[in-house]
């Protein structure tokens, strides 16, 4: 992303000070939207309003400062599928795990590395000798490639906002040993598959304020369009949080399905045109299975035609089949990960949760990531209802 | 035990690398292990302390895992502890190894009402090659905290092992020290207010604030420093009414507090914008991804005052420079039993100890 987001109320970036992120964690101002959330909530006329989120960095923010606590009853916020390491599939890690082993640098996010495969993690693989790399951006990828004669694979996974960059390194003339296994992923058909689920009934979307910063609110229309639900765009601190949930919960009550933007500080309509310009040069979707939820239409983002001489999977031939041992990983036949990523389950539904799988013992991709829910349940307490 | 040898032809008994190789079976130590939290509880129990039973008379043994022991000595309450300090770097902003050495051991014995220390030990393993301008300096370091805290170190032991069989030092200290009212960590009950002595997170976070290279401006420095001249002010005015006080070193203020909430029986509530941080430790603390209620402190106590004297203690605290920050940060509660609960002022939920200490070799 070449655009710093715009700048807060006060000129300074949110979230980047300390002093100005405190301006949006304000218990009065929290009190007073919370007053007007319980008010609204009372007038639903078919309670209780199911909310969704889609992704990790609000469910941080959710857990961190308790605010499932102070939501009345008559709003039941939920995480899907917003958490870009977990719904990578197991075959596409077993692709990168194939890669290291035949002598290939990976490079790619810490947060895959414990991801499990059909029978290895990328950590498995390293400790037993392969050559992978914990790199923060793609950039740092192609830098290692520019360092070393041997081949170099980033292993890329997100949503667009970290495809954007990706692409932006591909459109930069990366070295010739630098290539891309992309298990990027685009959110939207997601959010529409998991719209539909019976189980799941979701009454609104509070869309992601950093994914927003570079597709623009806009994107959203179309699951309004077709799904005749609400979509709030919302930011990351408390605050941005609760204004958004009290919009949906006001939007919900009025049946208005339309796109809002309650993070206007960073997001607009159009989004950051250029990232757009390059994520869609670059890359096309197609089909994909999401780990546990479902095979999505359009939701997986793959290298063009065009740019096929950097696409891992053209230039090299991933052998995968002796990884598929399916004797291994009993525990993760009973992962409900899946469940919990659409909504249908909490991770205190799962009778592993805290037991057989924690952070330093994951058995599922949720417990592995930052971004994951049952991860951040754990850190804050497990049990946000108090 | 029996031990399969994967090389064939292996006679040698020695215990060298491939011999701890060779046990195939079986849960390995990781460095979740010494972190002072769930994992290094359960070692403890299962595998270091299984073994042993506490003398019939001991007031606190080690079943209670408490911070020290306390066994009686004629009519009085005898406290004993000892400390292994590894930390990395062993030079650090606002403090070093020795001081570290010192303080540990004597806050140890303080929160278990041993403000009066008697006598510390000291034992050093060194590796090769040490220069000895640096060893003069730790003991120099070591010599002034004792100074500070009215200590003396009175026998000691010194090691050296071969280079790059230890990671430069470490030092052992143990003490002993009489206590006239126990202040153990399983003593509260409702009602009783919790008081901080000071702000929190200051070790941990510049300790790696400086391993990471970053600098947040000279403020930021580590809080280490021996605690029994406060603390005895503290039990002087709280008498009885002090019921649990404990430092809260490894794994942070979350650790120790959900800690004396286990062992006590009761529930704990933390008003979080009450607990003292600093705009250094906390803008740190966003940038590195750590949260300063899990983060080490090595001069910060958490006190259970029975609420009739709470607002002495405080006061009593107050007066002295170590705690001029003390604050009652919460109190003790009837329900969560053995659970902190922590009221954000925006939402509530449970404050954790966490999983795994978020960065090794931090004392």
């Amino acid at each position: 992303m070449s655009e710093t987001p715009p700048a807060g109320p006060t000129g300074q970036i949110p979230g980047g000070d300390g002093d100005n992120a405190l301006e949006f964690r304000d218990p009065e101002k929290a009190e007073a939207i919370a007053d007007k959330l319980a008010e609204l909530a009372a007038n639903l006329s078919d309670p209780p309003a199911t909310i969704m989120h889609v992704c990790g960095s609000h469910e941080q923010s959710i857990a961190k400062f308790g605010l499932r606590s102070m939501l009345p009853d008559d709003v039941r916020l939920i995480m899907g599928p917003g958490c870009p390491v977990c719904i990578t599939n197991m075959p596409e890690v077993d692709e990168a795990v194939a890669l290291a082993e035949a002598g290939v640098t990976v490079a790619t996010y810490g947060d895959m590395l414990k991801v499990p495969g059909t029978t290895k993690s990328l950590d498995d693989a390293r400790a037993e000798g392969a050559d992978v790399r914990v790199v923060y951006s793609a950039a740092d990828a192609a830098e290692i490639a520019e360092d070393q004669d041997g081949e170099v694979v980033f292993f890329a996974t997100g949503f667009e906002t970290t495809a954007a960059p990706t692409a932006s390194v591909i459109l930069n003339d990366p070295p010739e040993n630098f290539s891309v296994l992309s298990s990027h992923k685009y959110v939207p058909p997601a959010m529409e598959i998991v719209a539909e689920m019976p189980d799941t009934d979701i009454q609104g979307y509070l869309a992601a304020g950093n994914a927003a910063i570079i597709t623009g609110s806009g994107i959203f229309e179309g699951i309004v369009d077709e799904h005749d639900l609400p979509v709030v765009v919302g930011g990351f601190e408390p605050l941005d949080i609760l204004a958004g949930i009290t919009k949906l919960v006001e939007m919900i009550g009025n049946d208005e399905a339309a796109v809002e933007n309650a993070y206007p500080r960073c997001v607009t309509e159009e989004g950051n045109q250029q990232a757009q310009r390059q994520l869609w040069e670059v890359f096309e979707t197609e089909d994909g299975e999401w780990r546990g939820i479902a095979n999505i239409p359009n939701a997986n983002l793959v290298l063009r035609d065009e740019y096929a001489e950097w696409d891992s999977r053209v230039r090299f031939d991933i052998e995968t089949a002796h990884l598929r041992n399916e004797s291994a990983s009993r525990l993760a036949d009973d992962c409900i990960c899946g469940d919990i990523m659409s909504g249908k389950a909490e991770p205190t539904d799962c009778e592993m949760f805290g037991e057989e799988c924690t952070p330093d013992d994951p058995v599922g991709a949720c417990m592995v990531s930052s971004e994951g829910t049952c991860k951040i349940w754990h850190e804050y307490g497990g049990h946000p209802d108090i | 035990m029996a031990r399969v040898r994967w090389a064939p032809g292996y006679m040698s008994d020695t215990s060298d690398a491939s011999d701890f190789d060779s046990e195939t079976d079986g849960e390995r130590i990781g460095l979740e292990h010494g972190a002072g939290g769930e994992a290094t509880r359960k070692l403890v129990a299962e595998t270091l302390a299984s073994g042993f039973v506490d003398p019939e008379d001991a007031v606190v043994g080690l079943t209670g895992m408490d911070d020290g022991a306390v066994v009686p000595l004629g009519n009085k309450n005898l406290v004993l502890t000892t400390d292994s300090h590894v930390i990395d770097p062993p030079f650090f902003p606002g403090g070093d190894i020795g001081r570290l050495a010192v303080s540990g051991t004597v806050n140890d014995l303080a929160v278990m009402g041993a403000t009066d220390v008697r006598a510390l030990t000291s034992a050093m393993v060194i590796e090769a090659n040490y220069p000895v301008s640096k060893l003069k300096r730790i003991a120099d370091s070591m010599a002034a905290t004792c100074e500070e805290a009215d200590a003396a170190v009175v026998t000691g032991d010194t090691k050296v092992m071969g280079n790059g069989e230890i990671d430069g030092i470490v030092i052992n200290t143990a003490g002993v020290g009489v206590a006239p009212h126990v202040t153990s960590d399983g003593g509260l009950e409702p009602n009783d207010v919790i008081l901080i002595t000071d702000s929190i997170g200051e070790h941990g976070i510049s300790l790696l604030a400086e391993r990471e290279g970053i600098e947040f401006g000279s403020d930021l420095v580590s809080d280490v420093k021996p605690l029994n001249d406060l603390l005895a002010r503290a039990l002087e005015v709280g008498g009885e009414k002090m019921k649990t006080m404990k430092d809260a070193t490894r794994m942070g203020i979350a650790g120790a507090l959900n800690e004396i909430a286990e062992k006590s029986g009761v529930g704990i509530e933390i008003r979080e914008e009450r607990v003292p941080v600093t705009s250094d430790v906390k803008g740190a603390g966003e940038m590195l991804g750590l949260d300063p209620f899990q983060i080490a402190n090595e001069g910060v106590a958490v006190l259970g005052v029975a609420p009739e004297s709470a607002e002495n203690v405080l006061n009593e605290l107050w007066e002295h420079s170590k705690g001029e920050n003390a604050a009652a940060i919460g109190k003790v509660i009837d329900d969560h039993h053995g659970r902190v609960v922590l009221d954000t002022g925006i939402g509530s939920r449970y404050l954790r100890e966490p999983a795994s200490e978020p960065a090794p070799r931090i004392c």
